[in-house]
């Protein structure tokens, strides 16, 4: 059980980016010999925060923070990640750094090796003393004991699997003799099953043997089962420190997203069909970071979908996936027949359109302008805006008629530009998300896939864009499938919300119903459908 | 350090080549040179380099940087250049002949450039450069071992294999620089280069107006856009090779007749290099160039090297001008090599 000194005490941290507060007094304390989970949605400050901890330079070019650290008792400010790392904060990153090339032991003990004079060194200075491989393959060994990883020490790191990176990480870390806090930053997001239970495992094997551990995750099932204590963070605030011992996975999920919506609810007008428009069978997205494993949905003809879900759990692909971004597989019945996947080309030619979550790489082209922007899908999938020649790929652009699309659609949308010429990327980023929208809506698709549509925009601005999308549904019949981190906003526009877990449907439930029922689907304890 | 912005947007490198140029027609004044004949022989290496210039401007409009594959465009210019003059073809016609034989040639030649750059993505300028290098040596056996038979092209000794450097006097010498040519204020212009020049120009213009060109620079500004809009990006780059391994065909063409010779052998072997410095000069980088940059960075360097060599020789003994081309030329080479992803 946790002893008495705190290895980490934040005294109410606050942290404001160009007047936008991301942390709101954030206090925190992680004792030797414990586990302090601390979960929170994307956004909710826990990047911020881990960026405090470790000293990140964006932090110090932002202003600094406000708030106390203190490291053992003894209080800290962190000017840079080597500073951290001296004064015992060590990282597992979710992304292995690790050099492929180099062997296990060199990998452990890099920078720190143990090291014997030579003559050369003796006149040329200590960077060029002898390495002492005994020690070194001895203490690396030592290092992966105590990891439970029973590898040869000398092997190289190229070759290994996935899931032995992580422990080597996490033994290069343990490694460090000064170290205070270890911090476990999303370390099972690219791990197998059977290796995540096996890390949580060394995890707590780490916290018996007296090191204090803060650990990150979005996966709750994880939280219950190794942290001491919890705390839950949303939109920079701690809303609760439930007691693993009796709280439930429903409950922290229900935390984590029960925020107020921060727009209006909109009335429907637009009756949707039980007729399926596109229906999924067994899909499977391979997209990193948010892959789909097997969903079975159908979106019905004329309504607004919603899917939600925790970060990282696959919500994401399904419409990057459908629209031939990522590589998928299953069966998708469009309309009459087969949909073939993996052809972006065939999804824009058969009515489907995509507003993508990933604005400035796939949604815009930044150095162009914004009628080429809104016009170009249209004009590529099905040769609008140009000029009739007896050669398909020579016809030559009609800017005139672009130019009149472009302004229609900057005064229907209120894009907020100078003009159809204007780069885009000059525009704001709720603007930029109206040209997004402009041009998904110059495909006149009859399925309109939006991810992410108000993420990185000011508050009106999310209003407005949401209004756009829900307009689209009930004066066009636009069939809209919308992806959301935002709860609330999906509840707000949706006739049903699809949630994703682990890469299936968890549920799928009206919008109104109750706050512990969507904790539930979120957590993937519940199969029941709307 | 901040720059004035119009100074910022003409750029420092230009505006330092500008400066020198005015510098050195400065000192012209002062020597009292036949400035009408400068000016009229910068006019006239305008018009002979400006397509060749152009056909840079495809390749990094489409992604694929600084062509330094150009010699393959070239070669094959060359080869319809040697064609016709093996059947003899004179004035117009005889030019037509080469260019047509020329594109005909460089459409499949840059095909297969450009799916070989896509298999070596990052590096075309690289690769550009080699296959340029190894593919004018495997000419050079080809010029020595092709059945031509005309004697004016080959060897008066042995009677087999081209010569280096085959004349085209009284054949289409001079043809389109001497088609509407005239006279302004004593310098004489080269009419017909310069609007076939500025022809080829306005094609390119209006090549990337038309959904073809319109595809390929979407594609080079973003790749994953290019995928969500269900554009290939490997297409794309193989047709912005063809269209510069085309130009530089006919760019080749129009050179030797302006020039008056044919140069076979290893004379396209570092061909690519004053040509890509041209259009650098103009204001272009590895990722972004416009016909604007094509024009401004011919004229400046190429009237740089008129007016170069019989000033220096006026100034000083000797002749430096080979010297300050090289350094001109790699040094702006390697300038916009460092400004790589900055844009």
């Amino acid at each position: 059980m946790p002893s008495t000194a705190p290895a980490l005490e934040l005294r109410s941290v606050i942290k404001e980016y160009e007047g936008n507060r991301v942390l709101k007094g954030v206090s925190l304390t992680v004792a030797e010999g414990e586990i302090h989970a601390l979960v929170g949605e994307n956004g909710a400050g826990k990047s911020t925060l881990m960026n405090i901890l470790f000293g990140m330079p964006v932090i110090w070019e932002t202003g600094g923070y406000q708030g106390e650290i203190l490291l053992a008792g003894a209080p800290a400010r962190f000017r840079s990640p080597a500073e951290a790392m001296e004064a015992g904060i060590g990282m597992v990153h979710q992304e292995f750094m690790l050099l492929p090339g180099f062997r296990v032991a060199e990998n452990i003990k890099l920078n720190r090796e143990p090291t014997t004079p030579n003559p050369v060194s003796r006149v040329l200075g200590r960077t060029l003393e002898s390495l002492d491989i005994p020690r070194m393959r001895a203490d690396a060994k030592r290092d992966l004991h105590a990891v439970g990883l029973t590898i040869d020490e000398w092997a190289p790191v190229a070759g290994l699997p996935v899931g032995h990176m992580q422990f080597i990480e996490i033994a290069r870390e343990v490694d460090k003799e000064k170290l205070k806090l270890l911090i476990f930053d999303e370390p099972t997001a690219v791990l197998t099953e059977g290796d995540a239970e096996k890390l949580l495992a060394i995890m707590r094997d780490l916290a018996s043997q007296g090191h204090a551990i803060l650990f990150i995750t979005h996966r709750l099932d994880e939280v219950l089962a190794v942290a001491d204590r919890i705390t839950v963070l949303r939109d920079g605030e701690v809303v609760g420190t439930p007691d693993p011992e009796s709280t439930t996975v429903a409950r922290i999920a229900e935390l984590m997203v029960g925020r107020p919506a921060a727009v209006k609810a909109q009335r429907r007008f637009f009756a949707p069909t039980t007729e399926p428009a596109i229906s999924m069978e067994q899909l499977r997205v391979d997209m990193p970071g948010e892959r789909v494993d097997d969903v079975t949905l159908a979106v019905r003809q004329g309504e607004i979908l919603g899917i939600g879900g925790l970060a990282g759990h696959g919500k994401l692909g399904i419409a990057n996936g459908i629209m031939g971004l990522y590589p998928a597989w299953g069966r998708v019945v469009f309309g009459e027949g087969l949909y073939t996947l993996n052809d972006p080309r065939y999804a824009l030619e058969h009515g489907l359109a995509f507003v993508s979550e990933d604005r400035r790489g796939v949604g815009l082209l930044p150095e162009e302008s914004v009628e080429l922007n809104i016009a170009l899908s249209a004009l590529e999938a099905q040769g609008r805006f140009l000029h009739p020649s007896p050669i398909q790929a020579l016809r030559l652009l009609n800017h005139r008629a672009m130019r009149a699309h472009a302004k229609e659609l900057i005064r229907a949308l209120d894009i907020r530009c100078t003009g159809p010429a204007q780069q885009v990327r000059r525009l704001s980023g709720g603007n930029q998300q109206k040209v997004c929208v402009a041009r998904a809506m110059t495909l006149e698709p009859r399925i309109l896939f939006v991810s992410e549509p108000t993420r990185g925009i000011d508050v009106g601005a999310k209003q407005r864009v949401l209004e756009i999308l829900t307009a689209l549904n009930r004066d066009q019949g636009v069939t809209l499938v919308v992806t959301s981190s935002e709860l609330a906003e999906l509840r707000a526009i949706s006739d049903r919300v699809a949630i994703v877990y682990r890469g299936k449907i968890a549920a799928v439930l009206p919008p109104d119903a109750p706050d512990a029922a969507y904790g539930l689907a979120m957590a993937g304890e519940s199969a029941q459908a709307a | 350090m901040k720059l004035p912005t119009f100074l910022h947007e003409f750029g420092i490198p230009r505006l330092l080549i500008a400066v020198f140029l005015i510098g050195l027609f400065g000192v012209a004044v002062a020597t009292h040179m036949d400035l009408k004949s400068l000016i009229s022989d910068s006019i006239v290496r305008v018009g002979r380099n400006g397509i060749l210039v152009l056909a840079l401007l495809p390749a990094i409009q489409g992604g694929i940087g600084l062509n330094f594959g150009l010699p393959l465009g070239i070669i094959c210019g060359l080869v319809g250049a040697v064609i016709s003059l093996n059947a003899n073809v004179h004035g117009f016609a005889g030019v037509a002949l080469a260019a047509g034989i020329g594109v005909a040639l460089a459409i499949p030649v840059g095909a297969g450039y450009g799916w070989l750059l896509n298999r070596t993505r990052g590096q075309e300028m690289m690769v550009g450069t080699y296959l340029g290098f190894a593919i004018v040596s495997m000419m050079s056996v080809f010029w020595l071992l092709a059945p031509f038979q005309n004697p004016t092209l080959v060897w008066a000794i042995g009677g087999r294999g081209l010569r280096t450097t085959l004349s085209l006097g009284g054949i289409y010498d001079k043809v389109l620089d001497r088609w509407l040519q005239f006279t302004v204020g004593g310098i004489q212009i080269p009419g017909g280069t310069l609007l076939v020049f500025l022809g080829f120009c306005f094609l390119v213009w209006l090549f990337f107006r038309t959904r073809m060109g319109i595809t390929i620079a979407a594609a080079r500004s973003s790749t994953q856009f290019a995928r969500a809009a269900g554009i290939s990006d490997e297409r794309t780059r193989i047709q912005a090779t063809v269209v510069s391994t085309v130009l530089a065909a006919i760019g080749i063409v129009v050179f030797s007749q302006s020039y008056g010779f044919v140069q076979l052998y290893t004379a396209p072997l570092l061909m690519a290099f004053p040509v890509i410095a041209c259009i650098l000069i103009g204001g272009a980088t590895v990722s972004r160039a416009t016909i604007g940059h094509v024009l401004v960075g011919t004229f400046l360097f190429q009237s740089i090297l008129t007016v170069a060599l019989p000033v220096t020789s006026q100034v000083i003994q000797g002749d430096i001008s080979e010297t300050a081309r090289l350094i001109i030329q790699n040094g702006m080479i390697l300038y916009a090599l460092t400004r790589v992803g900055r844009a």
